[in-house]
């Protein structure tokens, strides 16, 4: 029983990750329709800058703020260099755009920095646990916890209440409306990355706060798994998304806790199995009928 | 055809020598109008003869292949979409594009982003109601769910709230029961008072000229004829002929007709 409620606790934690992640995706996708597999590369820039704030001998606060700054330029730079110019063209062009990006990043890391994994030694007290009612928490869970919970509340405001967030709600719908309304579209395509490249920057920290090392290629099956997490929510869905994340999150804490140890390095592979299982039930996923921003 | 502006006290917006093409097509030809301060101004024209064409390329969503575009002194031809709104061009789009998932406060709001601090918004807020009371009660709905007349009251109000020196309709009654036209036409008359200019685009044309100042027929790309509401309705056989409605058909009476907005 406690073991179980240790694993709830553990699919939530990576599930709110997934969540942050697929939310991103989800509200670039909503806007002008592009599937960015670079976005798991915000997650690398975003830790390999709190790498190198904590070589300077920087407090934690300063380096995850500078994560998540780095990870919302990223997004700001790679719209304006690799996905503007190519924002009219098909949405196989948009896509392919989107995995050069991915594979310049990780290179330049890898060509930059190194191959090799670097470790990015946490705080103490991120580490540290305390036992609740027979369960192992530890401050790492309430980070995410927290993080995400005002991340979702703070974006559901933003796109409730403000002008800005009734426009990209409006540009999902209709973008050349949007522009009718003297809205400028390139404004409103920006915001949406900048929400993306926050939105990462602080999955980011929580995975940094979780795993502790820097990879050049660590991106690469983020973004994956922020793409899946979309199609389990029905694509540019932002509700969706969140649902697929915690799903996905879910099902890959209760894969590895059930598959036999054997078998345990192809967790990532029955995940997929399960969603391609699941796509023949539900091919648009679960709110997937049109790509409208339902808020 | 001359230039033939009567009635304009001062030219607001001109086109001139307008040619818009599509791949190989021209869908305007050569097009050249005027709108003073304060006109209603109707371009009528059977289907795909280019009407909406010569709004889309006022508005920048088409580049013209030709011509020049001038609003309140200033050359708009090659000005985008949100410049020429921000200056004061609002249009009323072919079948309304509503923002339909979101609800009408915010469609309203949105439509309030163009004015850029131009006119009283407070004071359009309140003529909206008066306008279109209906809204009112329906504030908090998603635009989706209004009926077509209320979805086209609000595709006008929308506007309204941008503030425009000069409002575009492009066939506001497409898609209306006739009851429906006939008080989106009214609404469209009680601008007038208000200091409004208006070009309307319109496949409706005898009810039209029941109240526009000036119209141009536009066939197959090209202005086959212009004058005033009145001359053109002395001479209805023959804009009938360049409209291809094929002879004379009954001119819809619209002297009894209700208040606006009522």
């Amino acid at each position: 029983m406690e073991n179980v409620a240790q694993q709830i606790l553990n699919g939530l934690t990576l599930g709110a990750t997934y969540a942050l992640m697929a939310l991103g995706l989800a509200i670039v996708f909503s806007i002008i329709g592009l599937v960015n597999f670079a976005h798991g590369e915000l997650i690398t820039i975003s830790a390999y800058t709190m790498l190198a704030m904590r070589y300077l001998g920087l407090p934690w606060v300063v380096w995850a703020l500078a994560g998540v700054l780095a990870s919302v330029l990223g997004a700001l730079v790679m719209e304006r260099l690799a996905f503007r110019p190519v924002r009219h063209a098909s949405p196989v062009t948009m896509m392919l755009t989107s995995f050069g990006v991915s594979v310049l990043v990780a290179a330049a890391f890898e060509i930059g920095i190194s191959p090799r994994p670097r470790a990015i030694p946490q705080p103490g007290w991120i580490t540290s646990s305390f036992s609740v009612a027979g369960l192992q928490l530890r401050a790492e869970h309430l980070l995410t916890f927290g993080v995400t919970a005002v991340a979702l509340l703070g974006l559901l405001l933003l796109l409730r209440r403000s002008l800005i967030g009734a426009a990209m709600r409006a540009a999902a719908e209709d973008f050349d409306a949007v522009r009718l309304m003297g809205i400028k579209a390139n404004a409103v395509i920006a915001y949406a990355f900048a929400i993306s490249g926050l939105l990462a920057g602080l999955a980011s920290v929580i995975i940094m706060s979780r795993r502790g090392v820097a990879t050049p290629h660590m991106g690469l099956t983020l973004g994956l798994n922020a793409f899946v997490a979309n199609v389990i929510g029905g694509m540019g869905n932002l509700w969706g998304a969140v649902a697929g994340g915690f799903i996905l999150g879910f099902g890959e804490v209760a894969l590895r806790a059930w598959l036999p140890a054997s078998l345990s390095g192809l967790t990532q592979g029955f995940l997929f199995l399960m969603v391609a299982v699941f796509l023949l039930i539900w091919p648009h996923g679960l709110f997937g009928q049109k790509t409208a921003v339902r808020v | 055809m001359t230039a033939h502006a009567a009635g304009a006290s001062r030219s607001l917006f001109s086109v001139a020598g307008l040619t818009t093409r599509y791949g190989a097509i021209d869908a305007v030809r050569a097009v050249d109008l005027e709108v003073g301060q304060g006109e209603i101004v109707a371009v009528l024209g059977p289907n795909g003869a280019g009407k909406s064409t010569i709004l889309h390329s006022i508005m920048g969503l088409v580049r013209p292949a030709a011509g020049t575009i001038v609003f309140d002194g200033r050359d708009i031809t090659a000005l985008d979409t949100e410049g020429t709104v921000r200056l004061g061009v609002g249009l009323v789009p072919e079948r309304r594009r509503l923002f339909k998932n979101l609800s009408v406060r915010d469609n309203l709001r949105l439509g309030a982003a163009a004015r850029r601090g131009r006119g009283d918004k407070a004071a359009d807020e309140q003529l909206l109601f008066e306008l279109f009371p209906i809204l009112r009660e329906r504030m908090d709905q998603l635009a989706g769910f209004l009926s077509g007349g209320e979805a086209q009251q609000l595709a006008i109000a929308r506007a309204i709230m941008g503030a425009p020196r000069l409002l575009l309709l492009d066939e506001p009654s497409l898609g209306l029961a006739p009851i429906l036209v006939e008080a989106v036409f009214n609404l469209i008359q009680g601008l007038r008072g208000r200091g409004y200019t208006i070009l309307i685009v319109e496949q409706n044309a005898y009810q039209v000229l029941e109240f526009a100042d000036r119209a141009y027929i536009l066939r197959n790309g090209r202005i086959a004829m212009q004058g005033t509401a009145q001359e053109l309705r002395e001479e209805d056989s023959l804009f009938s002929a360049y409209l291809g409605l094929g002879g004379s058909q009954p001119a819809c009476d619209t002297a009894g007709a209700p208040a606006p907005g009522r």
